[in-house]
């Protein structure tokens, strides 16, 4: 008999309580403060912090060089601050795809294994916290400090450039200066997910860093290649016709864009080359009317890699999803 | 009789075909020093885990200080204290800046909490290294300031995983010291350990594990009871008539077993000290006395001659 009542009285407890108290985000500002404290004192953010300084002031320079000749035909001058190479350097723009990566997975790779192997997992979760919180607070941290320094890096290369140029920005400039630093936030903030999931499966610090640049090199380097020979084989022109050909390469497109560094590559040149108004493979009777070398508006520019920038977006948060699932059902006990 | 601080029943925790939790029903009062004994994987860590919620049981229940760390894992956290077995730190910060941190987390309010990290690297003796970075820290002084996060909390329970391991001797006394000390405050100590001296030396009561099981359960002298048939070890250095003695020894009322260890040494094992009545019977068989010695019985002896004889047993 005692067994039913004792049913019945757990029963009435489940009903009466919440499933689980209080808010997942408890104590998530204590760990954002003290996450991003280490980023910003710790000798590793110092050293990319003068690598991405020294790209910048080097590039800018050198960029700026090579404009001044040609002021005054441009109106968006300033924007060629970021996308103008001058041998051997390659522009900022190029720099910072190649850069940002690096800094993300540097600042994720020891997330959450690093915590384990000092041994301060189970104390830290033994507090009154979520899970949640120290995840979320982990990566919060870092995509701060991330754009902490990528802000300002952009003010730092937008100030070095009316020095040298002699004229300031006019607005239309800096608001896609301004996006264009958020897409790069979120282009970064897709690798530190990346680094964060490696950290939650592999225990070893090194192993999590070597496995995030692995597929960073894949994206770099081999997914272009990979898209070239997949699209071929996926839809062959067997017969020569116009439609085959289109169909292949809108595939190759396709492929291409599963990689962030796509993404990020189109967004930017949309935002920083207002003359780009098509992204792709274009048919000529889509430019039938177009007045060629025109700067589109900076909404229509937006509108035009809307998709990417979402894309960039959507993708940080299904990674940062993923390592969060992961986490949660991860066991504390080492 | 006093409020019960933990209380489980049929708990049960399987990792895929492994049970390493198996019924348990664990009852800890408010005040005391519980010990948790057993091998390494025997369950002693997930049954911790367990308490504080940081791992789900697979059914039964739990109870902690009144509440359920599974549905309230953060009334339950913010007042139990938890020294992980080899404690770690943020080796870059301060050991003020690593309790800043751990304050924080519990959202106490920064008057407060700043007072209360004062007093107990106070309490710990650790006031002078406050702000040495925890990098240069000896282990023993690691150990002592994770107490010292303990009791920011001002926790009713703390839950010790194998605190006095890798500390040298000096150390352990002195954390056992530590132990009795909490206890004099009125704080509910549960801690596992396999170091069983020490154990013996600072627990009210004691918990044997094996294979998710507790097999047995009580103070230290009922344990020795049990598994000892009494626990007393007498010895005997006595020369006489051969066999003489050790049929009186033999003969005597609750004495579960003699053994000749030399030619003229027996071991005893009894429920009672029985120093008076040994000495009466060598002499009534014609003997003569030359030692007598008893021994208490020991946590150590328990836990052998249980593992022993458990392993026997299978084994047969």
């Amino acid at each position: 008999m005692a067994l039913p009542l004792e049913r019945a009285h757990e029963g009435a407890e489940a009903v009466a309580e919440p499933v689980r108290e209080g808010s997942p985000w408890t104590g998530l500002w204590a760990v954002v403060t003290k996450e991003m404290a280490d980023h910003l004192t710790s000798a590793r953010m110092h050293i990319l912090e003068l690598l991405i300084l020294l790209t910048a002031l080097g590039t800018v320079y050198a960029a700026a060089q090579n404009i001044r000749t040609t002021i005054g035909q441009d109106p968006f001058i300033f924007l060629k601050l970021f996308t103008t190479a001058r041998e051997p350097l390659p522009a900022f723009v190029g720099f910072l795809a190649f850069l940002v990566p690096l800094i993300a997975i540097a600042l994720g790779f020891d997330a959450v294994n690093g915590e384990f192997n000092r041994r301060t997992m189970s104390r830290v979760l033994a507090q009154p916290i979520y899970r949640d919180a120290l995840l979320f607070g982990k990566f919060l941290a870092a995509l701060f400090t991330l754009a902490l320094v990528l802000t300002a890096i952009w003010l730092l290369t937008v100030g070095l450039g009316i020095v040298q140029l002699g004229l300031p920005p006019n607005g239309e400039e800096v608001a896609r200066g301004l996006i264009f630093l958020v897409a790069t936030v979120f282009y970064g903030g897709i690798w530190l997910a990346v680094a964060m999931v490696f950290s939650i499966l592999f225990r070893s610090p090194a192993t999590a860093a070597l496995a995030s640049i692995a597929v960073w090199l894949f994206f770099t380097v081999f997914w272009s290649i990979i898209a070239g020979v997949l699209a071929p084989i996926l839809r062959p022109v067997r017969f020569g016709f116009p439609e085959e050909e289109l169909a292949q390469l809108q595939l190759e497109f396709f492929l291409l864009r599963l990689s962030p560094n796509t993404l990020y590559a189109e967004a930017t040149l949309a935002l920083l080359r207002p003359t780009v108004r098509a992204l792709g493979f274009v048919l000529p009777t889509q430019l039938q009317g177009a007045i060629l070398g025109t700067p589109l508006p900076l909404r229509q520019s937006l509108l035009l890699i809307w998709p990417q920038l979402t894309g960039l977006v959507a993708a940080t948060i299904l990674l940062f999803a993923l390592g969060y699932v992961l986490f949660q059902r991860q066991e504390i006990r080492a | 009789m006093s409020a019960l601080v933990i209380e489980t029943r049929k708990l049960t925790k399987r990792y895929g075909d492994v049970t390493a939790v198996d019924n348990l029903t664990l009852r800890v009062r408010e005040g005391e020093v519980f010990g948790l004994l057993g091998p390494n994987g025997s369950g002693k860590t997930t049954t911790i885990l367990m308490l504080l919620g940081l791992t789900e049981p697979t059914s039964g229940t739990v109870r902690v200080l009144g509440l359920d760390p599974a549905r309230r894992p953060l009334s339950v956290k913010a007042r139990v204290g938890y020294l992980p077995d080899q404690v770690g730190f943020y080796d870059e910060l301060t050991a003020r800046e690593n309790l800043i941190y751990i304050a924080k987390l519990n959202g106490l309010p920064r008057d407060e909490a700043y007072r209360r990290i004062d007093e107990a690297l106070e309490q710990m003796g650790l006031a002078d290294v406050a702000d040495h970075r925890v990098a240069t820290f000896s282990r023993g002084m690691r150990q002592r300031l994770g107490v010292a996060e303990v009791m920011i909390k001002r926790p009713r329970l703390i839950i010790m995983d194998e605190p006095t391991q890798g500390l040298d001797p000096q150390g352990a006394r002195e954390f056992l010291e530590i132990i009795r000390h909490l206890k004099e405050q009125g704080i509910t100590i549960l801690l596992s350990s396999h170091l069983l001296h020490q154990v013996q030396a600072v627990c009210d009561r004691v918990g044997l594990f094996r294979k998710g099981r507790m097999v047995l359960e009580g103070t230290v002298a009922e344990l020795a009871r049990k598994v000892l048939g009494g626990g007393y070890r007498i010895r005997v250095e006595a020369q006489g008539p051969d066999g003489a003695i050790e049929g009186a020894l033999k003969a005597l009322d609750a004495v579960t077993r003699v053994t000749r260890t030399a030619k003229h040494q027996y071991e005893l094992e009894a429920a009672r000290d029985l120093r008076p009545q040994v000495a009466k019977a060598v002499v009534e068989a014609g003997g003569r006395l030359f030692s007598l010695d008893v021994e208490e019985p020991s946590l150590d002896e328990v836990y052998s001659r249980y593992f022993q004889e458990v392993d026997h047993g299978a084994a047969a």
